[in-house]
């Protein structure tokens, strides 16, 4: 694109002549507004020179019908009005940069999403909202100035925050490309949720198998640098250039010198619940999550310990150090990937209907899971927490804490639960064909591959029952057993059984703290409270930072396979950038005009990015262009109008606001 | 009175780049119909909107003027819609002095995801301007010349 032959050099004094293409975009816009007669009415404002339209401007003739134009030097400014600039803004700059014009000089009128697509049913009022938006337009190109666009190195090093099946992918992916990673873990282990699930749907593959050993690649590459219990504390800069300070929480056991061989918690006499088994199994306050964590060295929680001292005296190696301090670490990376994962819904407050947290035999898809694991607490015995027997009837309830819409839990589909609901019935009933399986459900989701023949062998081959119907009432007989109400929905009848066991299948949240990990890395969230991505559909791994990218279901809910494809993508995503090696930022920083500068201050208190510095000497502010991340907020604020922003200068926004309402409506008005 | 009945008001909307004007572009890919009042000019941050632009708008005719940028704490540009959210108030007293009804100017909080947000505020803002009326502006402004 840079080496284009022909450029028109441009000063930005000469005369505008704008040219006006508005787009069909096929019926989109053709079918509500009349584009012939918006051509005609552009043609009648001041400066435009020429105007036409096309059915898809986007396309490659209508590129080139805009190209033509340039190239034979009858416009010198473009205005595009056709969709939002978020879509197409860039192919239309790239095509006035490739016939010669620089892109900057290019505006969008957007009469897509922000008319026809809105005002579909008001003809006439859409119509002259598109006229307005076109003159809003052609008043902003006609005083746009050239741009040099500013570039800047990427680093080629990359941060990865949670160490989760996504985290991990994507580090693996950057590491062996050749990348520096840094893999950021909040617990002192790898592995998360995956690392606690038994099987995985709908091949019935062993989750430990598969993730074992990508968490020992993980440890062994030696692009990748692990931080386990870590936290990031904050970052600065921009794309390419990010410096992160991360804490290094203290392990109380020396790292380097640890050999893993448990001692320290065989004398440890605090028995707390641990947290991998989900509080159903007992670990000692020196530990290590589970036998196959990686790294393999003991950590000790202060929370518990009670500084007994019993540890240091066993460990061999002297490696117990009670008085450790965190440490921190700053590094630069060029690039940022997000994969902090999510939390299962806890339906102990929210949800007390179900009697979860109150009766013992009623618990949570993911406890289930955990009693289900060969290592986990009963090692794969199914018991029921109340007196340890294998249960007879076990009844699964699901969309707990998904599907919502009463407004006290979430809207949206958690999107695993159907599945490893079905998952955990079929392996229940394949140890146990005699047992009794209910399944009470909405709707049952089965959209993966190899899912709905899962489902519906679920059903035939292991006789698992399908019940459609919510659980009205959940209460405790006799022996702890569950009595559970609802109502068969297809059916139409009522339902009353006594089970030995309730699962609730709860959904995905997202994390409790998400809402600082937004804020850390300056990241918008959607309603659902997951991190949100810059396009739904063309920029699903992208934030709308640039350079920090989303792997998994830090995003919104998804499965192994899904999670671990955006962990792909948000790679091959971060690579790209790291790979070119310098990244382009739109050149819309703020410049003083030192003439005008009465050296008030004003301006550098406001700035969120300290970008902005006084010159002693002459007694004026200066902004620094790297730093600068063009807000506007100084040049807003500046009383003497000494502060002017490229591309969004009062020189372009106060005549928009000044042709923005029609003559007529002027003169109604009167 | 003959123009109370066709009166349609005009709203122009200053959003930011981040969340506002996407949580519209949200809104027109979802197809939320809304009345067809509002045209949205951009600016890269909330923290850009000069008062100087809601008084040239009045000042223009525009019966009604639209701030919208990010929830606090969701700024692109990490505080500037919180630079807005202390100025817009003061132009409020402002207004008052001049003799502008200050329901003229709103501002809202819109993120990306918004859409139907978007749509319930402008169409409430339609109904409060219809109510209003059309802006005194220029008819004074003509008086005076």
């Amino acid at each position: 694109m840079a080496e284009s032959k022909k450029e028109i050099k441009l000063t930005g004094r000469e005369d505008p002549k704008v040219g006006v293409y508005v787009c069909w975009c096929g019926i989109n816009i053709g079918g509500i507004v009349d584009v012939p007669k918006l051509v005609e009415y552009a043609k009648t404002l001041p400066n435009v020179v020429e105007a036409k339209d096309y059915k898809f401007f986007c396309s490659d003739i209508g590129q080139t019908m805009i190209q033509e134009d340039i190239e034979a030097g009858l416009i010198n400014r473009v205005v595009v009005a056709a969709c939002s600039p978020r879509m197409h803004e860039p192919t239309f700059r790239t095509a006035c940069q490739e016939a010669g014009l620089n892109k900057f000089l290019f505006e969008q009128a957007n009469i897509r999403e922000h008319c026809t697509w809105v005002n579909a049913d008001d003809v006439p009022g859409a119509t002259n909202i598109a006229e307005d938006l076109i003159r809003i337009a052609v008043a902003k190109a006609s005083n746009l100035m050239p741009l040099e666009v500013t570039k800047v190195k990427v680093e080629p090093s990359c941060l990865i925050v949670g160490a989760g099946i996504s985290g991990m992918n994507a580090a693996l992916d950057l590491g062996n490309s050749g990348y520096k990673v840094y893999l950021v873990e909040r617990t002192p282990t790898i592995g998360g949720h995956m690392a606690q699930l038994d099987k995985t749907f709908p091949t019935m593959d062993c989750s430990a198998c598969t993730i074992t050993p990508r968490m020992t690649d993980v440890s062994r590459n030696p692009n990748i640098e692990l931080l386990t219990y870590s936290e990031v504390e904050s970052i600065d800069g921009f794309v390419g250039n990010f410096n992160v300070k991360i804490k290094k929480k203290p392990h109380y056991i020396d790292q380097n010198t640890c050999n893993g061989c448990g001692d320290c918690a065989e004398v440890c006499p605090i028995v707390c619940g641990n947290e991998f088994d989900l509080g159903m199994k007992p670990r000692k306050a020196a530990y290590i999550p589970f036998p196959q964590a990686v790294p393999g060295q003991y950590t000790i929680d202060m929370d518990h310990c009670i500084v007994c001292g019993l540890c240091a005296e066993a460990c061999e190696p002297k490696s117990v150090n009670y008085d450790e301090k965190p440490e921190f670490l700053e590094v630069k990376v060029g690039t940022i990937i997000l994969a902090t994962g999510y939390d299962a819904f806890d339906p102990t407050t929210k949800l007390k209907q179900y009697g979860y947290g109150k009766y013992p035999n009623v618990i949570t898809g993911f406890q289930m899971e955990r009693l289900l694991s060969s290592f986990g607490p009963t090692e794969g015995k199914i018991k029921r927490p109340s007196d340890l027997k294998e249960p007879n009837t076990v009844v699964f309830l699901q969309c707990v804490g998904s599907r919502d819409f009463s407004g006290k839990t979430n809207k949206y589909c958690s999107r695993v639960c159907c599945m490893y609901a079905t998952k955990q019935a079929r392996q229940y009933k394949e140890k146990h064909p005699e047992a009794k399986i209910y399944i009470f459900y909405m709707d049952i989701r089965a959209f993966g591959k190899g899912y709905e023949e899962f489902y519906e062998s679920a059903g035939k081959d292991y006789g698992v029952k399908y019940i459609r119907g919510r659980i009205a009432e959940v209460l405790e007989a006799e022996n702890h057993d569950i009595l559970i109400r609802a109502e068969d929905t297809l059916l139409q009848r009522r339902v009353e059984i006594k089970v030995d066991m309730l699962v609730l299948s709860v959904g995905l949240e997202p994390r409790s703290d998400i809402e600082d990990v937004a804020r850390i890395f300056n990241v918008q969230r959607t309603e659902d409270g997951f991190l949100m991505e810059a396009h739904p559909k063309l920029r699903p791994v992208d934030t709308l930072t640039e350079g920090i990218f989303l792997a998994g279901t830090v995003q919104g809910p998804k499965d192994i396979p899904d999670a671990v494809a955006q962990a792909k993508g948000a790679a091959s995503g971060a690579a790209t950038l790291m790979a070119r090696g310098e990244v382009e930022i739109e050149p819309y920083y703020a410049k003083v005009l030192n003439y005008k500068c009465a050296g008030c201050k004003s301006c550098i208190s406001l700035c969120a990015f300290s970008a902005i510095t006084f010159n002693e000497f002459e007694k004026v502010a200066v902004i620094n262009e790297i730093l600068c991340k063009g807000c506007g907020t100084c040049v807003a604020a500046c009383p003497s109008d000494a502060i002017v922003q490229n591309q969004f200068g009062d020189i372009q926004i106060l005549p928009m606001i000044e042709t923005a309402i029609p003559q007529k409506t002027k003169a109604g008005g009167g | 009175m003959s123009s109370q009945v066709s009166f349609k008001p005009y709203i122009l909307g200053i959003f930011c780049n981040w969340c506002s004007y996407a949580g519209a572009d949200q809104a027109g890919t979802s197809r939320m119909q809304r009345p067809a009042n509002l045209r949205i000019v951009r600016v890269m941050c909330g923290g850009r909107v000069d008062p100087q632009f809601i008084l040239n708008a009045l000042k223009n005719g525009a019966d009604g003027v639209l701030v919208s940028h990010c929830h606090p704490g969701d700024c692109h540009y990490v505080e500037g819609n919180l630079k807005t959210i202390r100025k817009l108030p003061l132009l409020h007293l402002y207004l008052k002095q001049f003799g502008i009804n200050p329901k003229r100017v709103k501002y809202a909080f819109v993120s990306a995801s918004e859409g139907i947000e978007l749509t319930r505020i402008v169409k409430e803002f339609v109904e409060e301007l219809n109510e209003l009326g059309p802006s005194p502006i220029l008819k004074e402004l003509k008086v005076k010349v």
